[in-house]
């Protein structure tokens, strides 16, 4: 057995499977308090990637310029998806819905190739060392940097859901939306928000995949990966999208050892994961960590 | 100055008793359904109010409709204004009416379950960003000592710990106006006594005025300052709770135990005395 390999796999799954936790996040959050499934996440992601290379090359600010205005940018562009697309579809039936934001993510597609072309274009070196050392194992700085970025996302959004007085508004309005109005929360203004956050962590997510590999449009295919994340977590539960992704992430991984060292079978990797989503939707279809509804006894 | 006005007109002072006033509100729901023809009503400062009916009268469209929540059930007020605190609110956002102390307590309660009891109570404040709700929390508490000995989700919490709940929230908005609709619902006796109970402490403790939608009216007009009786969509009968809790009409389709009269008797009193 390769331990060397199998070392550098699981430290790999990790890392992508707290990306496509964040993401599966944002998938979740949007779910949660819309109940909106944004086929477009994907898109989400490429476009912050892509709007933080542009900053870089184009206009040649600092790295962390760049990162701080693909912030402001996502957070405008969520807002103004809810708003123009979204808004008018509250209260049509869901396939209505989907097929709108199927439509955005086409879209979006489309107008990223006619922007920004159809190559994968690297980010220039934004870190002084390329990789640093810890206890021994050499690990890359982008890596290193997804990885911190991930944890600290998912602090804030713990902090932001359990204790800030916009994150139990938005849980309310998940849980009904005439009980939240009926406390004098503006459902309008949560749902807004709430494809703010999405698109702003999204954007975070994009700019370090971006760093770990090369911004390209096929990346969106990220947002088709996270999905058996966020069903094996469960769709409605943000700690599920967590263990969701970080499991898919690790799988991945380990049937790409699995595959390259013994099976040979090819394209493990990419085929893994939906196998465990066919198998988890058999046994609990609303996903590891879904509620179902309490209910006295 | 030669003449001595009095200090508030009869009128003036009448329009600033009065906190809550609907006139002639109608209500559609789905551009069909009529639910609310010309419903009027009014509900004093500090006082206790109660809107009685049965079952698909209009009570909970009645206080949804003041409260503004109608549209997530595709209803409209289609004619007629709601005013309150001296403004008219037939259209303003719901949660300006909360901010303006107007808070409606949902039947079923409304409490947000997959949430503890603490998270519950912020939520009530929401309205109130930067409050120190760490008194606030206290006298909610003060008020309903069972909340602060359980714990966990809110959803485990028994009905009538639901309910207090529910009632404590609204406290936590420091409301002037509460709208209760049903808050005996699927309540034992002895726990609608001591909600009851509470309500009335409210009401003279804190000078909260309330308007309480009820089927239990027995409990309701003994509580009540003044009550309404609605039908169909209208008040069809008003007075105070001691002269409705009198009136023979009342005792015989709301109280029960009326006077006993012969199967024939009673029909005839029914034609007679039908409110339509």
């Amino acid at each position: 057995m390769n331990i060397e390999l199998f070392v550098q796999l699981l430290v790999n799954g990790v890392i992508v499977g707290m990306l496509y936790g964040v993401v599966a996040m944002c998938f979740v959050l949007i779910y949660k308090s819309t109940q909106v499934v944004n086929f477009a996440q994907g898109e989400f992601v490429v476009l912050g990637a892509w709007v933080c290379l542009s900053m870089v090359i184009n206009m040649g600010l600092p790295f962390w310029a760049a990162f701080i205005f693909t912030l402001v940018f996502m957070m405008a562009f969520g807002v103004l998806v809810q708003v123009v697309l979204l808004r008018p579809l509250v209260g049509e039936p869901i396939i209505s819905i989907i097929m709108a934001t199927i439509g955005l993510s086409i879209f979006m597609q489309a107008l990223m190739n006619w922007i920004w072309g159809n190559n994968a274009v690297r980010f220039p070196d934004v870190f002084a060392s390329g990789s640093v050392s810890i206890g021994g194992l050499n690990v890359e700085t982008a890596y290193l940097m997804s990885l911190v970025l991930s944890l600290i996302v998912m602090a804030l959004f713990f902090w932001f859901f359990r204790f800030s007085r916009w994150g139990l508004a938005m849980r309310a309005t998940a849980y009904n939306q005439q009980v939240a109005q009926s406390l004098g929360v503006s459902v309008g203004q949560v749902f807004a928000m709430a494809w703010a956050i999405s698109a702003i962590v999204s954007g975070i997510a994009g700019v370090v995949i971006g760093l770990v590999s090369a911004v390209s449009n096929s990346l969106a295919i990220i947002g088709i990966k996270v999905f058996p994340a966020v069903i094996v977590g469960g769709l409605d539960s943000i700690v599920g999208a967590i263990v969701g992704g970080l499991t898919i992430g690790l799988l991945e991984n380990m049937a790409e050892f699995a595959d390259g060292q013994y099976l040979h079978w090819g394209n493990m990797y990419q085929v893994a994961p939906f196998y465990v989503l066919i198998v988890i939707l058999m046994i609990r279809p609303y996903g590891l960590f879904g509620t179902p509804d309490i209910e006295r006894v | 100055m030669a003449l001595a006005e009095p200090a508030v007109r009869p009128a003036e002072s009448a329009a600033q008793d009065t906190i809550l006033a609907l006139n002639n509100v109608e209500v559609i729901f789905n551009d069909v359904i009529l639910v609310l023809r010309g419903m009027s009503m009014t509900a004093r400062r500090g006082q206790i109010t109660a809107l009685l009916g049965a079952n698909g009268a209009g009570k909970s469209t009645t206080l949804k409709a003041i409260a503004g929540l109608l549209h997530t059930e595709d209803g409209e007020v289609t004619r007629g204004t709601i005013h309150y605190d001296g403004a008219d609110i037939t259209r303003t956002a719901p949660d300006r009416k909360v901010k303006d102390g107007l808070f409606l307590v949902m039947e079923g309660r409304g409490i947000v379950q997959d949430m503890t009891i603490t998270e519950n109570l912020r939520l009530g404040a929401f309205t109130r960003p930067g409050a120190n709700l760490k008194h606030d929390l206290e006298q909610v508490f003060d008020y309903f000592p069972r909340l602060r000995e359980r714990h966990g989700l809110a959803g485990y919490l028994s009905g009538g710990e639901q309910q207090m709940l529910a009632i404590g929230r609204a406290l936590m908005a420091r409301p002037k106006l509460i709208l209760m609709d049903e808050p005996s619902m699927g309540l034992s006796p002895l726990l609608v006594k001591e909600v009851f109970g509470i309500i009335r402490r409210l009401n003279r403790e804190l000078g909260l005025s309330i308007l309480l939608v009820e089927q239990n009216a027995n409990m309701a007009l003994k509580a009540a300052d003044y009550g309404y009786i609605m039908e169909n969509g209208k008040i069809v009968l008003d007075g105070t709770g001691e002269a409705l809790q009198q009136n023979e009409d009342v005792k015989e389709f709301y109280l029960g135990g009326g006077e006993r009269r012969s199967f024939k008797a009673v029909k005839s009193f029914r034609r007679r005395k039908r409110w339509l």
